[in-house]
C-alpha cells in the first residue's frame, strides 16, 4: 500500500476514533450544565448534597470523555500539515481561517473554564461556577461549528475563487452562511444530544439496577435524560431529513449513491435493500417501494432524480474524464445502518420513557432488564461512526468536491514507511487508551453512590 | 506595515505565549521524575487547572501558521512527520494522564500515569528545541518548498543541543513556578536547590547554543537577533542569581523574559523567512512567499486583535482564581 492509501486510512481512524467522544462531549456538557443548573435552584440541605454529587458524578464521566477528545483533536489538526500538505497549500487561505478561529473563540474558552469547573468548587461563587460550565458546553459546541464550517466548505464550495492554481476566501460571510453547515450542524448537535442522553440513559439505568443507595436519584436522572435524549433522536431525524433533501441540489452524486440510484428516474423508487454491482452500474436485484424516493425528496410523489450513471457523465463532462463515483455498497448499507439505529434508539427512549415515569415505584421490578442496558451503548456510537462515512466517502474522489481530488492532496515527502509507522502506533495507542479509559469510567460508576452522607462519594 | 509583518509579529506572539505558558507545565511534569507520590500529587496540582488552556496556545498557534501561512504550515508539519508523530504520542499520554491519575488510589496506577507526564513533558520540551533549530539552521527544501530529505537531517549536533537547552530552560522555568505555588517548605528547599542547578546548567548550555549559532546559521547577518539573545542570557543569568538569593518571583519573571526574548530573537534572526531552505537561499520559505492572500489575512488580523487579548484577560484571571499556594499533601 502507498503512502496515500496508508494516509487515508489514518485519517479515518483518527476521525472515527476522535467522534466516539465528540458527540458525548456536545451531549454531556449541556447535560451536566442543565443539572448544576438544577442543583443550584434546589432546596433542601439532603437534597443539595445529593444533586451536588449526581452533578460531579456525571461531570466525571463527561471529564473522561473530554480528555481523550482533545488528546485526539490534537492530532486532527497536526494530520492536515502532516499528511496532507498539498491539501494545507491549496485550501490554506480557506480552511486555515475557521480553524485558527476555533482555536481562538472556541478551543480557549472551553479548556480555561474546564479547568475553573473541575478546581473551582470552593473558590467561586455557586453561580460563576455553574456558569463555568455552560461556558465550556457554549464552547464545545462552538468549536463544533467551526469545524464544520471548514467541512462544509469540501463538500459544497461557497465564496471562493481559484487564483494561481489555489482556492482563495473570497467572503468568510459566505463560508459561515454555506447551507450545507445548517444541514451538518443540526445534524451533528442534535447527533451529540443523542448521544450524551443516551449515555446518561444507560449508566442511569444500570445503576438503578445495581445500586439500592442511589436509585431514587438516577430514576431521577432517567426521567430527565430520556426527555433530553427524545428531544435529540427527533432533532437528529427532522436535520437529517431536511440535510438529505438539500443535497439534491449541493451533492447529488451523494444523494444517489447511498440510495443506490443507478439511472435518473422519475419518479423514483426507494430501494429497501439492493445487491449493489458497482462494476457493472447497476443492482443486481433489489426491492423497491415505488415512488417513495421522489416523495422523501420533493415531497411529492413525483419529481426527478438524477442518477449516478448520468451524474458521472455529467461530471466527466465538467471535469475530463475519471471516475467520480463514489463506494456505493458502502454508502448505501452505511444509510441503513444509521436510519436504522436511529430508528431503534427512538423506541429505546419510548420505551425506558414509559417505564421511567409511569412505572417509577416499580422500578426494582425491571432490573434484569437494565442491568444488560450496557449492551446498547454502542448504537448512538455506530450511528455516528457509519454517519461521518457516508459525508466523507460520499464526495470521493474529491477532497474538495470539485476542486481538488483526494490524490493529489497527499503529502509528497511521505514514504509508505513512515506512515506504515505512524498509523501503527496511533492505532495502537487509541486501542490502549479506549481500553483503560472505558475501564476507569466503569470502575468510577460502579463504585461511586449518590446518597446524602456528606462524607462518602466523589 | 503590511499585513504579511503583522502576522509575522502575531505567530511569533502566539509561539511566545506558548513556550512561557507551555514552558512551565512542561518543567512541572519533567520535575516529577524521582520524586514520592504525594510530592507528585502537590506538583500535578500546581498545574493542574491551567495546563490545558496553555496548551492550546501550541494548537493556535499550528491553526494561526494554517490560516496565514499555509506553506509553511505544509511544509513544517509534513517535514517533522515522525517528530511530530513522537511528540502527538507524547502529549496524547501526557494529556490522559492528567484526568486518570486520579482515579485510583493505587500507587502503581500513579506511578504509570506519572511516568507518563514525565515523558510526555520531557518529549515536546525537547523536540520544540529541535524544531526551531531546524528552522533556523535550514533544511533541504526544494524549488517547490518540499522537504528532501528524512527524520535523520533532522537531528545533528547543534539542533539536539537546542532541544536540550529547551528541556533545561524549562525545567528550570517550571521549578521557579513550582517555588511559587507549592506551601510544602520541604518541597520549596528541595526545588530551591534544584533550581539553583538547573539555572546555571541552562546557562552554560544558552552561552553554547549561541555560539554553536553562529557558526551553524547565520544569525550574525543580523546583529540585533544576537543582541535579543545576549541580553537573553544576561536575563537569564539575573534569573539563576535571584533563584539563588531567595527571590522567587523575580527568578520567575526572568525565566519568563527569558523565554520570551529567545523567542522573539529566533523569529528575529528568521525574519522574514519562516523555514530556511539549505540548498538554495531562494527557495526558503518567507512572510511572502509563504502566505494567504491579503483578504484572508485582514479577517484574521481583525480576528487576532480582538480575541488574543480577551483570552489574555479570562486567562489572567484564572491565574488570580487560583493564585492560593497549593497545600501540602502528606
Amino acid at each position: 500500500m502507498d503512502a496515500l492509501i496508508l494516509s487515508r486510512l489514518q485519517f479515518a481512524i483518527t476521525t472515527v476514533y476522535h467522534f466516539l467522544f465528540v458527540p458525548v462531549t456536545l451531549g454531556l456538557s449541556i447535560f451536566v450544565a442543565l443539572l448544576e443548573t438544577w442543583y443550584i435552584n434546589s432546596g433542601s440541605y439532603e437534597e443539595r448534597i445529593k444533586l451536588k454529587k449526581l452533578v460531579k458524578f456525571f461531570g466525571t464521566i463527561f471529564l473522561i470523555n473530554f480528555a481523550m477528545g482533545v488528546v485526539t483533536g490534537i492530532v486532527q489538526e497536526f494530520h492536515f500539515g502532516m499528511n496532507w500538505s498539498e491539501y494545507a497549500r491549496f485550501m490554506g487561505d480557506i480552511f486555515g481561517a475557521p480553524l485558527a478561529l476555533e482555536a481562538l473563540t472556541a478551543f480557549f474558552i472551553e479548556s480555561t473554564f474546564i479547568g475553573l469547573w473541575v478546581f473551582g468548587w470552593d473558590k467561586l461563587s455557586e453561580k460563576m461556577h455553574c456558569l463555568c460550565i455552560w461556558i465550556v458546553a457554549f464552547g464545545s459546541n462552538l468549536s463544533a461549528f467551526w469545524i464544520l464550517v471548514a467541512n462544509s466548505f469540501m463538500q459544497h464550495p461557497v465564496g471562493y475563487e481559484i487564483q494561481d492554481g489555489r482556492a482563495v476566501m473570497t467572503s468568510l460571510l459566505d463560508l459561515v452562511t454555506n447551507h450545507y453547515v445548517f444541514g451538518e450542524y443540526s445534524h451533528t448537535f442534535f447527533a451529540g444530544i443523542t448521544t450524551g442522553g443516551f449515555l446518561v440513559i444507560i449508566v442511569s439505568a444500570w445503576k438503578i439496577a445495581s445500586d439500592e443507595v442511589s436509585r431514587e436519584m438516577f430514576l431521577r436522572t432517567l426521567r430527565r435524560a430520556v426527555l433530553y435524549t427524545f428531544v435529540g433522536v427527533l432533532g437528529v431525524m427532522g436535520s437529517g431529513h431536511l440535510h438529505a433533501q438539500y443535497l439534491n441540489e449541493a451533492n447529488p452524486m451523494k444523494l444517489a449513491s447511498f440510495e443506490a440510484l443507478w439511472e435518473t428516474e422519475d419518479p423514483a423508487p426507494f430501494a429497501i435493500c439492493a445487491d449493489i454491482n458497482q462494476e457493472a452500474g447497476r443492482n443486481d436485484s433489489e426491492i423497491t417501494i415505488p415512488y417513495m424516493f421522489s416523495f422523501m425528496v420533493h415531497n411529492s410523489f413525483s419529481g426527478e432524480i438524477k442518477g449516478i450513471n448520468d451524474l458521472q457523465k455529467e461530471a466527466m463532462e465538467k471535469y475530463g474524464s475519471g471516475y467520480y463515483i463514489p463506494d456505493v455498497r458502502g454508502m448505501f448499507w452505511s444509510f441503513r445502518i444509521m436510519v436504522g439505529v436511529g430508528g431503534l434508539l427512538l423506541f429505546i427512549v419510548f420505551v425506558m420513557g414509559v417505564i421511567s415515569f409511569f412505572f417509577g415505584e416499580n422500578i426494582k421490578k425491571f432490573s434484569c432488564c437494565f442491568k444488560c442496558m450496557p449492551v446498547l451503548l454502542p448504537l448512538p456510537f455506530i450511528a455516528n461512526s457509519v454517519g461521518w462515512y457516508i459525508a466523507e466517502a460520499g464526495r470521493q474522489p474529491w477532497i474538495v468536491v470539485g476542486l481538488q481530488k483526494t490524490s493529489q492532496a497527499v503529502s509528497p515527502n511521505l514514504s509508505s514507511g513512515e506512515v506504515w509507522l505512524t498509523l501503527i502506533g496511533f492505532t495502537g495507542i487509541y486501542l490502549l487508551l479506549a481500553v483503560v479509559a472505558v475501564f476507569t469510567a466503569v470502575m468510577f460508576i460502579r463504585r461511586t453512590k449518590i446518597t446524602e452522607e456528606e462524607k462518602e462519594g466523589i | 506595515m503590511d499585513l504579511n509583518i503583522v502576522w509575522f509579529i502575531l505567530i511569533t506572539v502566539l509561539f511566545t505565549g506558548f513556550f512561557i505558558l507551555e514552558g512551565f507545565d512542561y518543567g512541572v511534569g519533567m520535575l516529577l521524575l524521582g520524586r514520592k507520590e504525594n510530592e507528585r500529587t502537590q506538583f500535578v496540582r500546581a498545574i493542574g487547572p491551567v495546563w490545558d488552556a496553555n496548551e492550546v496556545w501550541m494548537i493556535t498557534a499550528g491553526g494561526a501558521a494554517f490560516a496565514a501561512f499555509p506553506h509553511f504550515y505544509a511544509t513544517m508539519f509534513s517535514t517533522f512527520y515522525l517528530a511530530l508523530f513522537l511528540m502527538l504520542l507524547a502529549l496524547i499520554l501526557r494529556g490522559i494522564a492528567f484526568e486518570l491519575r486520579g482515579k485510583f488510589q493505587n500507587h502503581d496506577w500513579k506511578l504509570i500515569w506519572d511516568g507518563a507526564i514525565i515523558f510526555g513533558s520531557f518529549v515536546p520540551a525537547l523536540l520544540w528545541g529541535v524544531a526551531v533549530a531546524n528552522l533556523l539552521k535550514g533544511l533541504p527544501i526544494d524549488s517547490e518548498m518540499h522537504y528532501a530529505g528524512n527524520f535523520f537531517n533532522l537531528l545533528s549536533p547543534y539542533t539536539v543541543l537546542a532541544g536540550i537547552f529547551f528541556v533545561l530552560l524549562f525545567a528550570f522555568h517550571g521549578a521557579n513556578f513550582l517555588i511559587l505555588k507549592l506551601a510544602d517548605e520541604r518541597m520549596i528547599l528541595l526545588l530551591k536547590r534544584k533550581a539553583a542547578v538547573l539555572g546555571i546548567a541552562t546557562w552554560a548550555v544558552y552561552l553554547l547554543f549561541i555560539v554553536a549559532s553562529i557558526f551553524e546559521t547565520d544569525v550574525m547577518s543580523k546583529m540585533v537577533g544576537v543582541l535579543i539573545f545576549a541580553s537573553a542570557l544576561g536575563v537569564l543569568l539575573s534569573s539563576w542569581q535571584f533563584a539563588r538569593a531567595g527571590r522567587q518571583k523575580s527568578a520567575f519573571v526572568c525565566t519568563t523574559v527569558t523565554i520570551a526574548m529567545t523567542t522573539v530573537g529566533l523569529f528575529v534572526a528568521l525574519f522574514p523567512r519562516l523555514m530556511v531552505s539549505s540548498l538554495m537561499p531562494e527557495w526558503s520559505l518567507t512572510i511572502y512567499n509563504a502566505a494567504s492572500t491579503p483578504g484572508t489575512l485582514l479577517i484574521m488580523t481583525i480576528a487576532a486583535v480582538i480575541l488574543v487579548p480577551i483570552v489574555l484577560l479570562y486567562q489572567s484571571w484564572t491565574y488570580k482564581i487560583f493564585k492560593e499556594r497549593v497545600a501540602r499533601i502528606d
